[in-house]
């Protein structure tokens, strides 16, 4: 199988300087992702999941070790638009519509008007926002709001979504649908998508690639290859493999945290 | 609704009474010298001896006197009606007669004012817009700016006007408009440089993170985000910025030689000895200001409702 590699980390390392000393958020963390993954980050908090993903993106830089993302840099990556970013929090402008705030990108990155309009039209269809253009942040409930940042992620062409526990502040039935939505979306698309989570059940449900990470220093415990076929009806969470997987999952996590 | 009227009008219904009722004692000694100067009875008999006895006293023992101290030309408190007459009788009526730009009509004297105010509140939001900008984009200019903003408001503008006025007519700037507007704008531009700084530096880590993923220029950065995260803020600081340009207007009028603008009628009902003048005219300020304030707020409203904020 000849695979391309989207996203390659070698020995990264980040240390934090605080006042009560060094923090390692990152210990020598050692990942490729393949083009065309869903890899999960999963793991208790402090185990430096997030701080891996925004090294991804370049938000944060690491004190040691290298990251490479689509062959390049993560900086030059980042100067080429190589990625759309989900935040914890759906993070839309107040003042904009929905429609302006999928326009953002568009805007800075400077995209044609009327090609603007047809992608803001199309990855409002995406994720089944289609007639809510007009309407602003706050007449949304959260998991609408949450929908549109990730239209917001899509609209332009990075063929990576690196999503920053998007459904974290979601309640269980909005976040199984966002959830499905967010497969068929993947499948659509053919994007490489990391996903930081801390939800098992999300991370079984959702991944080709789970990794289980944990603290002081922040690493990588197990990397698990998920063998659930690619599609996946929400009742498949009952089948005897994915508990299995599940199960594999909570070990590597209790193995991580008996570590200290 | 009713509610809310309700309890406004209780608490003014509660001023003009406290009003009315200290009108007795701070009048009483006018009304009993200009009684004893008509040859009434009065005691005690002589001013002197009047001055050793307390307000209350001189009530207790006069009290067929109290009513005059209600209907005094001179009066050390002039009651609202007598305020609201003579607002009146200087402006509405001056309208009715066609004297509306008189020299005698508070009208002209607001006019002369709200220009100056207008003047000083787009100098001094402007100085302090263009300096919140600075001072976000660059620490350094933080640094060595804020500390001068900060002790610029320390110096009382009554010490200040008088030496602003000297100095621009030295550097042979004619006329009142340019001093009065730079006294207008030194107190205006303060409230809101604090304010918009504030106001471009809300918006959150993640929101500034969404730009930086989108690897946004420091421009699009400022335009797209920092501006219309600002704008709540300025607004705020507009409405304490155009009431504060008001009083350094009147402040700037106060300096021996202005005729115009209410500043100078304050002063001049002062040294004529008019006291119903002075209260006119400050009335007429607290107007102006209260309709200034309003329409920022009106303004605030409909903008920020249409940008979507729920204000």
């Amino acid at each position: 199988m000849t695979t391309e590699t989207a996203i390659k980390a070698e020995n990264l390392s980040l240390t934090f300087q605080t006042n009560d000393g060094p923090v390692h958020a990152l210990k020598d963390v050692s990942l490729d992702i393949n083009k065309g993954d869903f890899v999960s980050f999963i793991g208790p908090s402090g185990c430096g999941k997030t701080t891996f993903l925004r090294c991804m993106a370049d938000l944060e830089e690491p004190t040691g070790g290298s990251i490479t993302v689509n062959g390049v840099s993560a900086r030059e990556a980042r100067k080429s638009r190589a990625y759309g970013y989900v935040f914890q929090h759906a993070g839309l402008y107040p003042w904009r519509t929905i429609g302006k705030n999928v326009r953002l990108p568009l805007e800075i990155m400077g995209y044609p008007k009327e090609d603007q309009d047809e992608r803001i039209k199309r990855v409002l269809e995406l994720v089944d926002l289609a007639g809510f253009e007009k309407k602003f942040p706050w007449q949304l409930s959260g998991g609408m709001q949450q929908r549109a940042s990730i239209a917001r992620a899509l609209a332009f062409d990075a063929d990576i979504l690196l999503m920053d526990e998007p459904f974290g502040a979601l309640d269980e039935i909005v976040r199984d649908h966002l959830n499905e939505q967010l497969l068929q979306l993947w499948a659509k698309t053919e994007k490489t998508i990391a996903f930081v989570t801390h939800s098992i059940p999300e991370a079984v449900y959702l991944s080709t690639k789970i990794v289980v990470m944990s603290p002081r220093p922040g690493r990588i415990s197990d990397v698990i290859e998920n063998p659930l076929p690619k599609d996946r009806p929400l009742d498949i969470r009952d089948t005897q493999e994915f508990l299995d997987v599940a199960h594999r999952v909570r070990e590597g996590l209790r193995a991580g945290h008996s570590y200290d | 609704m009713t509610k809310t009227a309700l309890s406004v009008l209780t608490v003014l219904a509660a001023i003009v009474v406290i009003w009315y009722l200290a009108v007795a004692p701070m009048n009483i000694r006018v009304a009993l010298d200009q009684a004893d100067r008509a040859g009434e009875t009065v005691t005690p008999e002589t001013p002197v001896e009047r001055r050793e006895v307390s307000s209350w006293t001189l009530m207790a023992k006069n009290s067929s006197h109290i009513a005059a101290g209600y209907d005094l030309d001179r009066p050390r408190l002039p009651t609202p009606t007598q305020v609201g007459k003579e607002l009146w009788k200087t402006t509405g009526a001056m309208v009715l007669k066609g004297r509306t730009w008189s020299k005698r009509s508070l009208i002209y004297h607001g006019w002369v004012t709200l220009q100056s105010t207008f003047w000083g509140f787009l100098l001094g939001t402007t100085i302090g817009i263009i300096g919140a900008i600075a001072i976000v984009q660059s620490r350094v200019i933080e640094m060595s700016v804020m500390p001068w903003a900060i002790i610029s408001q320390a110096v009382p503008i009554v010490a200040l006007a008088p030496m602003i006025i000297v100095l621009s007519s030295q550097v042979g700037i004619e006329g009142r408009g340019f001093p009065k507007a730079l006294i207008s704008s030194y107190l205006c531009f303060f409230p809101v440089l604090v304010g918009m700084v504030k106001g471009l530096r809300s918006p959150t880590g993640e929101q500034l993170d969404l730009l930086k993923t989108y690897s946004a220029s420091g421009v699009q950065r400022f335009l797209k985000l920092r501006l219309p995260a600002s704008l709540p803020y300025l607004f705020t600081s507009l409405k304490i910025g155009i009431a504060a340009a008001l009083v350094g207007a009147i402040v700037g009028e106060l300096p021996t030689g202005a005729i115009s603008g209410l500043g100078a009628r304050i002063l001049i009902g002062d040294q004529f000895g008019t006291p119903l003048a002075i209260w006119s005219a400050l009335f007429a300020a607290a107007i102006l200001a209260g309709v200034l304030v309003t329409l920022i707020d009106r303004t605030q409203h409909v903008l920020l409702r249409k940008m979507g904020m729920r204000s």
